[in-house]
């Protein structure tokens, strides 16, 4: 039993991480009807820039918080500027070319970081890596705990956001309908690229927060963004509240596995999960709750 | 007719292409390029006539190509049997993956196939006792020439495209574009989308699957890794697609040798004139290459040729070629 | 036995009734008109035949046969034909395999097809456009290519939605003459319009809806007559 919540608390601990990635894919597909198919690699290219502010210029990951999310909205905003906007105008039998130009930026933000870093496996081991507290006979590590509540905090501002700032109504509007959207007067294309954007941010910093408990390496982003769009799709496809719930589910499911059936087959819950969600509930999480 | 010529001294020149060139080497580079001939035109069957999207090919691939293996460390006899089997057992996947994706419309089939290549990825590296793990299969080549596979391979990938040819000129090829161009207007001239989707899928993972087997034996090894890859087989099946020009007939046979020549050029520093550390960063050429591709050649050398010039007539968009040619 | 008929027929979208128990039957031959103001409910209740949404409840008959719960594609099999009012060419196609497409309801020889093709096309007089792509055509012509699409399926009965907006008096005036011919060989006609001397012209019996339910129905005279009917298009005064 006391396993069995250990388990239980680890895997909500992660998910409130996964969380914070997955609505970063979520708002990209509601606003732009895409997979972000480099989702995680653009996490994995804030994780190194949090590594080499802590490397050499010794700067806390939590501090990075402050300078890997907005590089990365930056990075995210230039890429769908130049690289995913310009394919709405080319008409190709394909449709799905953008999904399929995400593939390219992510194959290529992986062989860069690669070819600067090496495929060497790296860390940021603090001081309080390995800390732990302990309530009752549960044992609560001290770094998963902060990236909880900080992801906590960050989904609750960008909830803050869309709810609450006029930007933030934009983004739900275009989300909703983009053509309504323009009529009313929203610069729709500025409203994507502020949404890759913030979605790249999100990743970013859910990275960010896992850098003190995580290896590093340069395929590390290829796992994550299947994590993203299993979340993606357990929320129903562009529901915010939805990813959240697909976040636990994901951490909890996952975290059960490893400890119950083959820390091997970690990865392949989250699949199994998704094809589960396929054939049983294609609209996601969402459709039980109606959020 | 001036076209059909053309295809029929493609096809004699490929046929006599081992008697002249002696070298290995070649000899495999076209093998290599006449199996993604098969793989391209099955996913172009798919996606750029059927307009389902896959971005998992590997999993037919990978599956075809575990069949072969398979079948000599499992069942103890010829991998070649693999060639048989490899192919249906490529299918029935794909049947059960149209079962449950084919009758939701969205995004959902192209993201399926991503996890269920991952899926199936994982399993062949955690289930060692039946596939040996990330160890792979490995079996005795039948031939050291590669003169049979070449032949084989040559075969295989004719078969392939006459089949598709004569698919795409018959009743199924207007079902599938017109599918392709708009679900709703499909299904009010009669057609069961959900039924066409699934044909397309089936031919589209038999001759993937098929590929794997021939791959299987053509090899002598497999491991998840590569059969199973996102990058090397499922994205590079787009892209000989793509490159060649989607939902045209023969864009992908095109794509097929293009794609192959590049990939060989980067792997070899551009046969050793280049530095070398330009082969290790072949995997950065490729996603170069997706992007460019994707942004200034969406329809690819065929589809594309005939906007810019208008010299070559069997260059038209797909549907515009089911009549005639 | 009508030759076609609705029993009760309702749909709702969450809260919204759009059709709400809409009953009538059409006979043989007939043209019979669906009229109503805008977002009454009239594309709805051909979605509904077609089974493009499920019905929330009542019936639909054809030809003696219940055809709930049957796929859109079988719907056409069974002969019943539609166009669309925002039209759907296959866009990437000519228009002679849009139509041979629709051909192939009834055969899966190519040759087959492609001759039907052009004999219906011929009907719509469209034969000199048969090589154009679906995509370049004027509105015009989509609607003729719609027409002519489902025209090939060889539909006993038609559905035909719009088929008239967006058209020049003159290509209107081709347009009734296209639908009596129709009529004429032999196929029943289910119609909704908004531009009334069309339908006032072309129509055996006209229903007319209001928030998806029957506020009138007869012939077109009656219907022009109607009370409910001169209120609900012009509001009361
Ligand atoms: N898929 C849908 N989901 C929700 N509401 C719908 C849907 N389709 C139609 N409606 C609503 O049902 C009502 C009837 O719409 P419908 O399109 O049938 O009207 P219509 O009579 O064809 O109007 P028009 O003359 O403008 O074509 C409208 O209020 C519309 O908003
Ligand atoms: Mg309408």
């Amino acid at each position: 039993m006391e396993m069995f919540i250990q388990t239980l608390v680890a895997g909500i601990l992660i998910g409130g991480v996964y969380a914070l990635i997955g609505i970063g894919m979520t708002l990209i597909m509601g606003v732009m009807r895409i997979i972000n198919l480099a989702h995680g690699q653009l996490m994995m290219v804030a994780m190194y820039i949090t590594f080499v502010l802590y490397q050499f210029l010794n700067i806390d990951p939590y501090f990075a918080l402050l300078v890997a999310p907005p590089a990365l909205f930056l990075i995210g905003a230039a890429i769908q500027r130049y690289l995913l906007n310009p394919l709405i105008k080319i008409e190709s039998i394909i449709p799905e070319n953008q999904v399929l130009m995400t593939v390219g930026i992510g194959i290529v933000l992986t062989e860069t970081i690669r070819f600067m870093f090496s495929s060497d496996y790296k860390s940021v081991k603090t001081s309080y890596s390995t800390a732990t507290f302990n309530i009752g006979a549960i044992s609560w590590n001290v770094p998963m705990v902060v990236a909880f509540i900080l992801a906590v905090v960050l989904t609750a501002s960008l909830f803050f956001f869309l709810l609450k700032t006029d930007v933030g109504k934009s983004v739900r509007a275009t989300a909703q309908n983009k053509d309504a959207a323009m009529i009313m007067g929203i610069n729709a294309e500025w409203i994507t690229q502020l949404t890759y954007g913030l979605g790249a941010a999100m990743a970013a910093a859910g990275g960010t927060l896992l850098l003190p408990i995580y290896y590093l390496f340069p395929d590390v982003g290829g796992p994550f963004t299947l994590k993203a769009f299993i979340i993606t799709i357990l929320g129903g496809l562009g529901s915010a509240v939805g990813a959240i719930m697909g976040g636990l589910v994901l951490g909890v499911a996952e975290s059960l596995g490893a400890t119950y059936i083959s820390m091997a087959l970690k990865d392949a819950i989250g699949m199994v999960i998704f094809l589960l969600v396929l054939v049983f509930l294609p609209g996601g999480l969402k459709q039980l709750t109606k959020v | 007719m001036k076209s059909l010529y053309a295809k029929i001294a493609v096809l004699a020149l490929l046929a006599v292409f081992p008697l002249f060139v002696g070298s290995d080497y070649y000899r495999h580079l076209v093998i290599i390029a006449l199996m993604w001939v098969v793989i391209g035109a099955s996913w172009n069957l798919l996606a750029g006539y059927t307009g389902q999207v896959s971005f998992g090919h590997a999993i037919f691939f990978g599956v075809g190509a575990y069949t072969a293996g398979l079948c000599t460390t499992q069942l103890g006899i010829s991998a070649w049997w693999g060639m048989l089997l490899g192919g249906p057992a490529a299918m029935l996947v794909g049947i059960l993956i149209g079962f449950i994706c084919f009758r939701l419309r969205g995004a959902y089939f192209a993201l399926a196939t991503i996890a269920i290549a991952e899926i199936l990825r994982l399993i062949a590296i955690v289930w060692r006792d039946f596939t040996e793990g990330m160890q792979g299969i490995l079996i005795i080549q039948t031939f050291r020439s590669k003169v049979p596979y070449y032949y084989l391979a040559l075969g295989i990938a004719v078969i392939c495209m006459l089949l598709i040819y004569k698919i795409i000129k018959s009743k199924w090829g207007f079902y599938f574009i017109a599918i392709r161009e708009d679900q709703d207007a499909a299904e009010a001239l009669g057609i069961s989308t959900f039924r066409y989707k699934s044909l397309s899928l089936m031919v589209s993972s038999f001759f993937t699957g098929l590929a794997g087997a021939f791959y299987m034996n053509y090899m002598g090894f497999i491991d998840p890794e590569v059969v199973f890859s996102l990058h090397f087989i499922s994205i590079m099946a787009i892209l000989v697609s793509i490159i060649g020009g989607a939902g045209t007939m023969w864009g992908p046979s095109v794509g097929a040798f293009i794609m192959v020549m590049l990939q060989e050029l980067f792997r070899s520093s551009f046969f050793g004139y280049a530095p070398s550390w330009v082969s290790h960063a072949h995997a950065m050429a490729f996603g170069v290459l997706v992007i460019l591709v994707i942004r200034f050649m969406a329809n690819g050398v065929v589809g594309d040729w005939s906007k810019i010039t208008n010299l070559w007539s069997k260059g038209k968009p797909a549907a515009l070629v089911t009549n005639g040619n | 036995m009508h030759f076609f008929e609705t029993h009760r027929l309702t749909k709702a979208f969450g809260g919204l009734i759009a059709v709400n128990n809409v009953t009538f039957h059409v006979e043989e031959g007939e043209i019979y008109g669906l009229i109503g103001p805008n977002g009454s409910g009239k594309t709805t209740v051909f979605n509904l035949i077609t089974a493009y949404y499920p019905i929330t409840s009542g019936t639909i008959r054809f030809r003696g046969k219940e055809m709930n719960g049957l796929p859109t594609w079988k719907v056409c099999k069974e002969g019943i034909g539609r166009t669309f009012q925002i039209v759907k060419p296959l866009a990437r196609m000519t228009v002679l395999e849009n139509v041979m497409t629709s051909a192939f309801c009834r055969t899966s020889n190519t040759a087959e097809a492609r001759e039907k093709a052009l004999e219906v096309l011929q009907f719509c007089e469209m034969e000199k456009k048969i090589d154009f792509p679906a995509k370049g055509l004027t509105i015009g012509d989509r609607k003729r290519m719609e027409i002519a699409r489902a025209l090939a399926t060889s539909p006993k009965l038609l559905l035909l939605d719009e088929t008239m907006a967006g058209l020049t008096p003159q290509e209107q005036a081709d347009g009734v003459q296209l639908i009596r011919k129709m009529r004429n060989a032999g196929i029943t006609i289910i119609i909704v319009e908004h531009i009334m001397h069309v339908i006032m012209n072309l129509c055996d019996r006209i229903l007319c809806i209001n928030y998806g339910q029957e506020i009138a129905r007869g012939t077109p005279a009656e219907v022009a007559n109607n009370q409910n009917v001169i209120e609900a298009y012009l509001g009361k005064e």
